[in-house]
Formats: structure tokens, C-alpha cells, sequence
């Protein structure tokens, strides 16, 4: 058990989350090895972004233990220390901050100190302009990285968000319904663009598009009431009856 | 391109706005001092504190601008702070008195022996010594700030929640502040002042003393501001500002920079208010009444919140025209006051500096692209709202 414990880059394991009740999620128990990607699917209220709520150090589970890298016990931690783990977060609608320019969205987020006087008195080097430069490239924003974050396209910020996560790197990513929005060719681009990041990062991604998620080919997790209903291959998964039942049937 | 040049605006803005102080700080004395009385270009004593005043409000509306425009922390409560600084400016000046109050005690204040007390409470203490006093302007106000802040900021209390505690803040120390148990002078504050460092504080030299050191606290506070605000920490203040759950989700502790921007904001608030009260020759709990603190977010919201100079500029113009108003028509000043905000909030939402600097920043867009009219940059970004209007513009 302590031997998976250190294997596994995520481990939740018996965690409950309840509103008023509602168990929004219940006993769920999920692995994620390093450097896998996994797509994680299910129905409108099965509990995906309470799982990322959890993760994060948004919300409390009030049962079950979150653990990272094997060592660090996230529920006892805050949304700010499990970022500085390296754990980044995409939300669903993408969010960043629309007052400043595409630069200063990369530089706010990259690895740097996050203390109050060490921003105070803090310079850009000239390793991190370098480090922004690439991180522009990688998302395709070189052209805009003086364009006001408000002024860009929808597609647009979802790629400067997931710049902003690359920018902290973290050891896993959490994205929350990538492609929501985007046009089928922004929609090709960002499972590119995933697949790329995966090669250094492990990466969970909540998704409705099925095509999308069959373009990412990876392991496919299917949650169900707050709980995994079934894993496997996508082809796999397809063809589990209660899945269809619940979810793809419909 | 765009950015360098709106980088220079703001740099013209701040020039102006120490230009302007500089002239102040110059003209105001010279025309009170130097010109004689009876000249036309004689600037009376009473014009000389009136604007001093003027000068302490601006300086308040430039605290509250630093928490409110670039944090998004919107403070009902400021006056509290102000109040705060200038009641600790006020134990000075009572305890400089000595034996010429009324019944000639040679330490206690007049209130103290009209209330029979025998001696000093012990917060009284050490307020005979300047330096003591004046640290005492910051820190009392920065201390209650931080316990307030820490525990607001911690429990994640924002928006019109945090507005409202701020607002009851001020309201219990008024009421604290007007017992007279208290030992601050009670419904009657501190009051018949007699001298600064030695200096008699009705003279009309040590009146414009007061001026100078005014506008030299609004030049410190504006260039304090303007470094915090230029900082990495400025942007990370706007970006808590814009979406603060995504701050914290890349690692950032949010609430020690609201904690950070607040204390030093409530500092700030402490000196205007120590700097008020020579001038204005009393310190009494209507300082503390929340009133008081709305008509300070009212001059940031005409001047332009989130500009510091268009906090400055609002705190002036919205108090010249209530030394006109109240003097016209005094029953109506809270609608007057009611009614600017309202029209502010519609007309001019981002209020004087704002929209002009709006209108600036337009006009050097349009220019930059049509100075690139014939390059490639333009149709590459094709998303880009802005520029697909400025190319319909051009168009």
C-alpha cells in the first residue's frame, strides 16, 4: 500500500464530499501515475468539479484522503500552498486577468516568489522575459503578448490560461473543459497542444466532447453519483453497459 | 508600441500632479506671507487652511483609491482611520497646552479635570513627546487595520459584506468615542489648541508651515502609491482585483496582499487625518460619523478611481464645491451629494482622470494603427475586438 502511495502522483482514495446532504461525491477513489494523461467523463452533476474543488484545496472533503506525490496530505492544505506544489488549475470558463496584457498574465503566473515584500521589490530577469518568449510561442499568443487579456478571442484565452498553468510548472495539471466554445480547428490545436504538455506533465482532463476526448486517446474515467462508474479505454468504455445507461445512451 | 506610450501618460500624469504640488506649495504661502493685505493678490488665512484641508481630504481619497480602485477592496470606514491619526495629532496638541487651559492644570487636559480625574489615563502617556505622537498617527491606525483586516481577509469576507463591517467599524467608534468615559474628550473631542513644536498655531506663518508639510505628505503618500501600484505587487493587487480565486489557484496568498495594501492605506488615512486637525483646530467623534467615510469614496469615484491622481483631483473639486454648496444652500448637501454620485456613477462611470485617459489611450490606438496601416501585425490577429473596431473606424 505505502509503495503505491509513493508510486501514484495523485491518490485519492474513500473521499465524500456532501451540501445539505447532497453527497457530490461518494467513497471516490482515483490513481494518477506520472506522466499520464487521463480524461475524466460523466453526466451534468456527477461531481468532476467537486473532484477539482478537492484537489485544489477549494473544498474540504468530509471523508478520504487526497494525497500528492505520495507525501504531501492535501486536505489539510490551502488553495495557494497546493498550487505552489505544483498543482495548476484551468477553469471552465477560461479566466484571466482581463486588466492586464497577455505578458503580465505569463509573468504574475511563472514560478517566482509569492511573498508580499518579495513582489514588492521583485525585477524581471532576463531568464524569465526568455522563459515568457517561449511560453508565448507555446500558445500561440507571440503577436499579442501587449494585447490587453480582455481584448483577446474566447479561444485565445483559453490558450493564455493554459500558458499561465504551464507557466508555474506544475507536476499536474487539472483542465476543466478545454474546448468549450472553441471552433473545431482551435479544438485540434488544444489537444495538440495537451498532448505536447503531457510529455513533461501529468494532466487530467474534464471533457462533454467525445470527439475531443477520442482525439487525446488516453485512459478514460467515467463518474457517475459522485463515484467512478468505470475506467478504461475510451472503446472500452463504450461499450460498458451501465455507462451507456447513464451517460452515453442518452 | 501602445503600452510604451500609455506608460508615458501616466508618467505626464504624475509629473503634473507633482508640478502642481510644487506651485502649491510655493504660490499659497507667497500670497499670504509675502503680498501684502491689503493687495488684491492678498491670500487670506482662511484660504491658506481651507485649502490645507482641501490637501488632508486628498490625501484620504488617494488612501482610499489604493485599496478600493486597485484591489477592489471598497471601504465604507476610511474616516475611522483618518479620525484615528487625528485624534493622536490632538492628544499632542492638548497635552502642548499645559497649564494655560482653563482651570491651569499642568498636565491634565481641561476635560479631565471637569470630569474630576486626578491623573492621566495611561494612553495618555507620552503624547507630550512629538516623535511619540507622530508614530502613534501611523501605527494606531495601521494596528486596528491589520487585527481588522487579518481577520476579515482570513475569513474570505469580500465585496458589500466587507463594505458593511467596515462601515459598522466606524459607526462603534463613534459611539465609543463620544463617552466621555473614554478619555477623549467625549461629544466634545480635543479642542483650543495652542502651539505646534513651539510654534502658535493660529500665527499665519505657522499656518502656512502647516500647508507645506501637508502638500509634502500628499507628494510622499502619492509617490508611495505610485511605487506600490508600479510594483510586480501592483499587479498582483489587480489581478485579485479582476478574479481572485485564480490568484490564489497560481499560489498566491491573497489576503496578505489585501492585508499589505490596507494597512499601508490606513496609514495613510491616519496622516491626512493628524495633518487635519492643526488646521482645522478640533478633533471631535463627527469625524468618525459614516458619512464622513461615503463622501470619501464619492471624490474617488468623480476624480477616477484606480488613476491616484483622479483620487486627488476628486478629493479637491468635490470639496470646493462643498464649501461653496453648503454655504449657498446648507440644508441640501446631502443631495447634492446623492445626486453627483448618481450622475458620476452614470455619466462618468470612470470618472474625470479616467475617461480622459480613456479618451487618450483611443486616440493613440487609432494612431498606432494607422501608422501600421500597411504592416503585417494588423490582420494577425483577427480576434482582437479592439483592433477590428479601430479597422472598421479606419475603414
Amino acid at each position: 500500500m505505502t509503495l503505491e502511495l509513493s508510486r501514484s502522483l495523485l491518490y485519492l482514495d474513500d473521499i465524500t464530499v456532501s451540501f445539505d446532504g447532497f453527497k457530490a461525491l461518494n467513497a471516490l477513489s482515483l490513481l494518477i501515475e506520472p506522466g499520464e494523461m487521463r480524461a475524466i467523463i460523466g453526466p451534468n452533476g456527477a461531481g468532476k468539479t467537486t473532484m477539482m474543488d478537492v484537489i485544489t484545496g477549494k473544498t474540504r472533503p468530509d471523508e478520504g484522503s487526497a494525497m500528492f506525490a505520495g507525501r504531501h496530505d492535501l486536505t489539510s492544505m490551502d488553495e495557494a500552498r497546493i498550487a505552489n506544489l505544483g498543482i495548476g488549475r484551468k477553469f471552465q470558463k477560461p479566466t484571466v486577468f482581463e486588466s492586464h496584457t497577455v505578458w503580465d498574465n505569463l509573468l504574475l503566473a511563472l514560478k517566482d516568489s509569492r511573498g508580499v515584500f518579495g513582489t514588492l521589490f521583485s525585477s524581471t530577469s532576463a531568464s524569465q522575459k526568455e522563459a515568457i518568449e517561449e511560453l508565448l510561442e507555446t500558445v500561440h499568443l507571440t503577436d499579442a503578448s501587449m494585447a490587453m487579456a480582455a481584448n483577446l478571442s474566447h479561444g485565445q484565452k483559453q490558450w493564455l490560461e493554459i500558458g499561465m498553468l504551464l507557466a508555474q510548472d506544475p507536476q499536474l495539471l487539472l483542465v476543466d473543459e478545454p474546448v468549450a466554445g472553441m471552433t473545431d480547428a482551435e479544438t485540434a490545436q488544444t489537444a495538440q497542444l495537451l498532448r505536447k504538455i503531457n510529455e513533461t506533465r501529468s494532466v487530467v482532463v474534464v471533457e462533454h466532447d467525445m470527439t475531443f476526448v477520442r482525439d487525446l486517446d488516453v485512459k478514460v474515467t467515467v463518474l457517475h453519483e459522485g463515484s467512478v462508474l468505470a475506467d478504461g479505454s475510451l472503446d472500452h468504455i463504450s461499450s460498458n453497459e451501465r455507462v451507456i445507461e447513464v451517460y452515453l445512451g442518452r | 508600441m501602445i503600452f510604451h506610450r500609455l506608460k508615458h501618460i501616466s508618467w505626464d500624469l504624475a509629473l503634473g500632479v507633482y508640478v502642481t504640488l510644487l506651485v502649491l506649495a510655493i504660490a499659497v504661502p507667497f500670497f499670504n506671507l509675502v503680498v501684502p493685505e491689503g493687495s488684491a493678490f492678498h491670500l487670506s488665512t482662511y484660504m491658506v487652511t481651507l485649502l490645507g484641508k482641501y490637501m488632508c481630504y486628498a490625501l484620504l481619497a488617494l488612501a482610499l483609491d489604493l485599496v478600493w480602485g486597485y484591489c477592489g477592496i471598497l471601504s465604507l470606514g476610511h474616516g475611522a482611520f483618518f479620525a484615528l491619526g487625528g485624534y493622536a495629532m490632538g492628544m499632542y496638541l492638548m497635552r502642548m497646552i499645559g497649564p494655560r487651559g482653563v482651570y491651569g492644570d499642568p498636565v491634565l487636559p481641561d476635560f479631565m479635570v471637569f470630569l474630576n480625574w486626578k491623573e492621566l489615563p495611561w494612553y495618555w502617556l507620552g503624547f507630550d513627546i512629538f516623535p511619540f505622537a507622530m508614530l502613534m498617527v501611523v501605527l494606531v491606525p495601521g494596528i486596528l487595520a491589520f487585527a481588522f483586516g487579518y481577520l476579515a481577509f482570513r475569513s474570505r469576507v469580500t465585496g458589500v459584506y466587507f463594505s458593511i463591517i467596515t462601515q459598522a467599524l466606524t459607526f462603534a467608534l463613534l459611539l465609543a468615542f463620544f463617552r466621555n468615559d473614554m478619555g477623549f474628550g467625549g461629544n466634545n473631542g480635543l479642542t483650543d489648541f495652542k502651539d505646534i513644536l513651539g510654534f502658535d498655531i493660529q500665527s499665519d506663518a505657522t499656518r502656512s508651515g502647516l500647508f507645506i508639510v501637508t502638500i509634502a505628505a500628499l507628494a510622499a503618500g502619492f509617490a508611495i502609491c505610485r511605487a506600490i501600484v508600479g510594483s510586480k505587487l501592483g499587479k498582483v493587487l489587480l489581478a485579485v482585483r479582476d478574479a481572485e480565486s485564480r490568484t490564489r489557484f497560481l499560489g498566491y496568498r491573497t489576503d496578505r496582499y489585501k492585508l499589505f495594501v490596507w494597512v499601508v492605506s490606513a496609514c495613510l488615512a491616519g496622516v491626512a487625518g493628524a495633518l487635519y486637525v492643526p488646521q482645522v483646530g478640533i478633533i471631535n467623534p463627527s469625524e468618525f460619523a459614516p458619512a464622513n467615510s461615503i463622501e470619501a469614496v464619492v471624490w474617488v469615484a468623480v476624480g477616477g478611481r484606480g488613476t491616484l491622481a483622479g483620487a486627488i483631483l476628486g478629493g479637491v473639486l468635490v470639496n470646493i464645491f462643498k464649501t461653496w454648496f453648503t454655504g449657498a444652500l446648507p440644508e441640501f448637501w446631502l443631495f447634492a451629494l446623492g445626486a453627483l454620485f448618481v450622475l458620476v456613477t452614470l455619466l462618468l462611470p470612470r470618472g474625470i482622470i479616467g475617461t480622459a485617459l480613456h479618451y487618450r489611450e483611443k486616440h493613440l490606438e487609432k494612431k498606432a494603427s494607422e501608422d501600421n496601416a500597411f504592416d503585417e501585425i494588423a490582420p494577425e490577429q483577427p480576434h482582437d475586438e479592439a483592433q477590428e473596431e479601430l479597422e472598421r473606424a479606419g475603414a
